[in-house]
Formats: structure tokens, C-alpha cells, sequence
């Protein structure tokens, strides 16, 4: 019994959990942000594919999503054998398998509410740079990234959050190994699944609880004060 | 010099005009929907017209024949907007020095604190757009434009959402804009006040198309512009200069081509050069120099042109030593009074002809004067 009453293996599963949600977070931070700012700025052929494709994850079964990685990144899989052989990474039964399908499952918030934060952006104020001389990046930088940063931040921490709690396509991709892909749900699973495992999934539970609250809390704290600063206040 | 020429369809409404100017401050003045916003749009770079071509003291910025667009953010055109547009997440200090971040480093030292004063902004500088009246926001706007170095500077009704009191405020400003700097200014509005106040040229738009080209005097006293203009609010301008201030009966002489003009007192030294738009309504016709009449004001002249309207007013053109004065009577009037071009007259100027859309605040007095004062 380690800290709080907290077992080694419990202690493991919430380092990896916190672990695999920041890297999915992060991780999926470029991507969503590219999507964002195509599917809401782009005039393009594909444009309500590209929408479909990364809406996906959020109305099919989750266990369709980690089957569908499995054959996509599994060892053998098209990618995953290419990505394994050819720059070494491998996904299959991997921490970072958890984070791959913890990133997809938290795609569609991320990238729904960048959206909407880009939707919102007066574009007169894009043009209104241009006459000052501003080229489109530097625009991009300096007038529409500060005001669409709220959305990137609530974006962030919904795909964070999203993480925390993923368990269908993490277990039918990567499954349940203590260690290396047993995070907190999977973790509170599998003591569900042992006669007298109840204590340890209520501890569990209760750490899940705060650090939802404390994640909830941060979100909130954080967006007012880009809102705020992105309002001129 | 600044030569413009744009055609461009918008659904059902299509821009063709073309107009020529020289430097100073050519106003582009029409109705909302004339095409006025969408001219300066094209000047400015924020659309590809479907042809055209735009020329800014030699520099070429659009032309689509020989397939030339030089993008926004490379035509060094200055843009006030409407609304301001300041970018809420800088603060003013920043909004102001936001364009000479792209601007080249150009001999003559930092016009920063120049401009800073010349707007009169020094003590908002760490203030937020947010907490900025109307009026301020509008003169950071300009400083924000004036500081991007623009070789022409565009203006969009940048009083338009102002109220009497702050305009006020920005006319001075935009004057010694005019004045003070060397930089040609395009200066959109629907204000017949602001246009007889600030323009040196003036183009008047009407669906799209260019009605007239040409100094701001001459326009305003053509008649078939009425109908463009708006009736009420039609009239001419006299440039005139303050001869004399008569104390006792708290009156300011102003010296026209034609004689004499007395008005409410002004604040202003003997010498100064005022602009007066005396309105078309504001006028009444005499055959003979009248006597035992209160107004204070009447000018001799001849009648040049009379242009019938719709119904029983006519417009009449007079001309005072060279300058128009533009009236408007009954048909019948001029019947009674056998008006023909070429017949000798009086122009009586209403003395009751207080005028609130006068430029309050600017010239002080100015909101109690005869007819409307534009200092200039």
C-alpha cells in the first residue's frame, strides 16, 4: 500500500492514464487545428468527406473505431506494419497505441469546438491586418491564432478529458495489459472482474472523479482568461 | 495623383466607375448601395475586380489587362474602416505600431510620437479597444493607418458611426490630416456636410456609375446633381475669410467674392479661410436690393441656370462674382418675378438658418451660424 492507500498497480494505471491522455492531447493538437481551419475556411473538393471522416469516431461504437485501428496499425496491419518496419514505431499492445486511439476518439470534440472559435472570428479583422501589410501567415499568427485561442484551449482539454475515459477502442486495439496499455477504465474493468476487487475500482473511481473535477476546473479557469484576453478585457 | 478604374458585378449590381485626382482629399460621396464601399475595397486590394485598373502615383496596383494584382498587404494603402475594426486582443499601443512591424525602416526617424500627438491618443496607449469610446477608437484607427506608412490613405465613413458630439471631435484631426501630411486621402460618405467641409475633389457615385468628377465647389453647384445630393440638403459652397469680429452685436464679418457675410460670432482670428455651405432652401430671391428686411445677408448676383424639379420647386443657379449660390423657389416665383438666365438679383440668406447638423464643436459658435460653416 503506496500513497493514499493506493496499491503500486493502481498507482501505474493513473501514471499511465495521465500519460497516455497528455500525449493524446497533444498529439492530436496539430491535426485538429489543420482539420479546424480547413473544414472551416477551406473551399475544397472533399471537404464534406474530410468532415465524415473525423466525425467518424464519435457516432460509430467505439469498439469499431479499435477494431478498425487494429487493422489500420496492428503489427501486421497496413500502416502499422510500414510505420514498424520502416521508422520504428509500433502502436499494437503499445502505451502509445492507447494514446493513438484515445487521440481519435477525441478528434471530433477537439476539432468541433475549434470550429466553432474560427467561425466566430471577425474575418474584416483579416483584412483589416492585410492593409497594415500583414502577408496571410503572419494574419494567421498574429490576428486569427490570439483570437481563436479559447477554442483551441476548451478544444484541448475536451480531447484531454476525452482521453481520461476512453475504454473501447483502447482495449479492443491495444487491450489490457498492466503496464503498458491498463489505464484507469480499463484498470476499474478489470478489478470488476475479480471477486473482492470492489475496494480497489472504488479508490479508482474516486481518483477518476478528481481528476475530472480538476481538469473541468482547469478548462474553465483557463478559457475565461482567453476569452477575456482575446476580448480586449 | 490617384487614377481609378473598376468594373465589377455583384449579383444584380454592377460598379463601373472611373475617376481621376489629384492630391488632398478626393471624397467619393453617393447614397448607401452607390458603389462607394466596393470602390475603395478595390483601391485597397481586398478584391480582384473583374477589370480595372488602379494607379497610385505611378505605381500600378491593379491591372487586370495586363494581368497585374498586387496583394493587400503589399500596396501600402492605409484603411480606415467604418467600425474601426482595432484588434481587440492588442492593446492600443500595439494596434498602432501593428503595421510598422511590415512597414520598411524608412529615414526621418519614428513618426510614432508625431503621429501620437497629431491624433491627440497619447494617454490611451496601454488602454484595450474595449475600453475606448467611439471617437477614440476611430482616431487610433487612423494612427493605425497613418503608422503602416500608406502611400494613399482610405477612409470608409470613418465618422459614420459617431455621434454629433464626436464627430466633432474627429473632423479637426482628419483636417490637419489633409493638411499636415503629405499622403493622399480617399474619404468615403453619405454626408453632403462632411464632403463640403473636407473634399478638394469630389466624386459623386450613383448606382455604381461616376455622375460627377470634379473640385468640391464646382460639383456642389451643378443642379442635375440635385436628385444624387438630396434636396434638402443641397447647397452651395463660398469660400470666405474673417474680415472683421463686431463686438458690440457679438457678429463675425465674413468677406465673400460678392460682398459681405454676417454671422454668429466665430472663434476665429481675422484672416482665417472658412468654407460656408449655404444651403438651397436657405435662400430667397430679390429683384431689388431689399430694405426693412431682418436678415443680415444679401449677395448680388445674376441668375445662370434655373433647372425645374419635380412639382412646383425649381432649382436656381446664381452666380455672386464668380461664385455659385444655389436656390430653391416656386415655379411660380419665378414666373412673378420673370427670372430668365442673365437677369441681375439679390440673394437673401436666411438668418433663422440655425443648423444642428452643422459642424458642433469644431469651429466654436459654429452650431449657432447663419448657415453652415466648414473651417478650411
Amino acid at each position: 500500500m503506496g500513497l493514499i492507500g493506493l496499491t503500486p498497480e493502481e498507482l501505474t494505471a493513473i501514471r499511465l492514464s495521465l500519460r497516455v491522455a497528455t500525449a493524446a492531447m497533444l498529439g492530436s493538437l496539430p491535426v485538429g487545428l489543420m482539420a479546424a481551419m480547413l473544414l472551416a475556411r477551406g473551399r475544397f473538393w472533399g471537404r464534406s468527406l474530410l468532415n465524415v471522416v473525423v466525425h467518424l469516431p464519435l457516432v460509430m461504437p467505439p469498439v469499431v473505431t479499435g477494431y478498425l485501428l487494429l487493422i489500420l496499425f496492428g503489427r501486421h496491419g497496413v500502416l502499422g506494419e510500414f510505420l514498424a518496419d520502416r521508422l520504428g514505431v509500433v502502436f499494437a499492445f503499445r502505451w502509445t497505441g492507447a494514446a493513438l486511439a484515445s487521440a481519435v476518439m477525441g478528434l471530433p470534440l477537439m476539432v468541433r469546438s475549434m470550429r466553432l472559435s474560427i467561425d466566430s472570428v471577425d474575418r474584416r479583422l483579416e483584412d483589416a491586418a492585410a492593409t497594415l501589410g500583414a502577408g496571410r501567415v503572419w494574419v494567421w499568427l498574429t490576428v486569427t491564432l490570439p483570437l481563436i485561442l479559447p477554442g483551441i484551449v476548451a478544444g484541448m482539454i475536451l480531447s484531454f478529458a476525452r482521453a481520461l475515459g476512453e475504454f473501447g477502442a483502447t482495449i479492443t486495439f491495444v487491450s489490457n495489459i498492466p503496464g503498458e496499455t491498463q489505464t484507469l477504465p480499463t484498470a476499474i474493468y478489470t478489478f470488476l472482474q475479480v471477486p473482492g476487487g470492489e475496494v480497489g475500482a472504488l479508490r479508482l473511481t474516486a481518483v477518476a472523479v478528481a481528476i475530472s473535477i480538476a481538469a473541468l476546473l482547469a478548462s474553465e479557469a483557463v478559457t475565461q482568461r482567453a476569452s477575456r484576453r482575446a476580448a480586449g478585457l | 495623383m490617384l487614377r481609378v478604374s473598376v468594373t465589377h458585378r455583384l449579383g444584380s449590381f454592377t460598379l463601373d466607375a472611373a475617376f481621376d485626382s489629384e492630391n488632398g482629399l478626393t471624397a467619393l460621396f453617393g447614397r448607401s448601395g452607390a458603389g462607394k464601399t466596393s470602390l475603395i475595397n478595390a483601391i485597397a486590394g481586398l478584391y480582384r475586380p473583374d477589370r480595372g485598373r488602379i494607379v497610385v502615383d505611378g505605381t500600378v496596383l491593379t491591372d487586370t489587362s495586363a494581368g497585374i494584382f498586387v496583394p493587400a498587404h503589399r500596396r501600402r494603402v492605409g484603411y480606415v474602416f467604418q467600425e474601426g475594426r482595432l484588434f481587440p486582443h492588442l492593446n492600443v499601443r500595439q494596434n498602432l505600431l501593428y503595421g510598422s512591424w511590415f512597414a520598411p525602416r524608412e529615414a526621418g526617424g519614428n513618426p510614432f510620437d508625431r503621429i501620437v500627438e497629431l491624433l491627440g491618443i497619447g494617454g490611451l496607449l496601454a488602454r484595450r479597444p474595449a475600453n475606448l469610446s467611439g471617437g477614440e477608437k476611430q482616431r487610433v484607427a487612423i494612427g493605425r493607418a497613418l503608422l503602416s506608412q500608406p502611400h494613399l490613405l482610405v477612409m470608409d465613413e470613418p465618422l459614420a458611426s459617431l455621434d454629433e458630439g464626436r464627430r466633432g471631435e474627429i473632423f479637426p484631426y482628419i483636417e490637419r490630416l489633409r493638411d499636415e501630411t503629405r499622403v493622399p486621402i480617399v474619404y468615403v460618405s453619405h454626408s453632403i456636410a462632411e464632403v463640403a467641409r473636407l473634399a478638394t475633389t469630389l466624386v459623386v457615385l450613383s448606382e455604381g456609375r461616376v455622375a460627377a468628377v470634379g473640385p468640391t465647389a464646382q460639383v456642389m453647384a451643378r443642379l442635375d446633381l440635385f436628385p444624387l445630393t438630396g434636396r434638402a440638403e443641397a447647397g452651395a459652397i463660398l469660400a470666405t475669410r474673417v474680415a472683421a469680429h463686431d463686438r458690440a452685436f457679438g457678429l463675425t464679418v465674413l468677406k465673400v467674392a460678392a460682398g459681405e457675410l454676417r454671422v454668429p460670432h466665430l472663434d476665429l482670428p481675422v484672416g482665417a479661410a472658412l468654407r460656408v455651405r449655404i444651403r438651397a432652401r436657405d435662400v430667397m430671391i430679390a429683384l431689388e436690393a431689399p430694405a426693412g428686411l431682418s436678415a443680415l445677408n444679401v449677395l448680388p448676383g445674376t441668375v445662370a441656370e434655373i433647372v425645374a424639379g419635380e412639382g412646383p420647386i425649381v432649382q436656381m443657379r446664381l452666380d455672386c462674382a464668380g461664385e455659385a449660390l444655389i436656390a430653391r423657389l416656386t415655379r411660380r416665383s419665378v414666373e412673378t418675378l420673370g427670372l430668365v438666365p442673365g437677369k441681375r438679383v439679390h440673394a437673401v440668406i436666411k438668418s433663422i438658418a440655425f443648423d444642428h447638423h452643422a459642424f458642433a464643436g469644431a469651429v466654436p459658435g459654429a452650431a449657432s451660424a447663419d448657415a453652415e460653416i466648414a473651417e478650411g
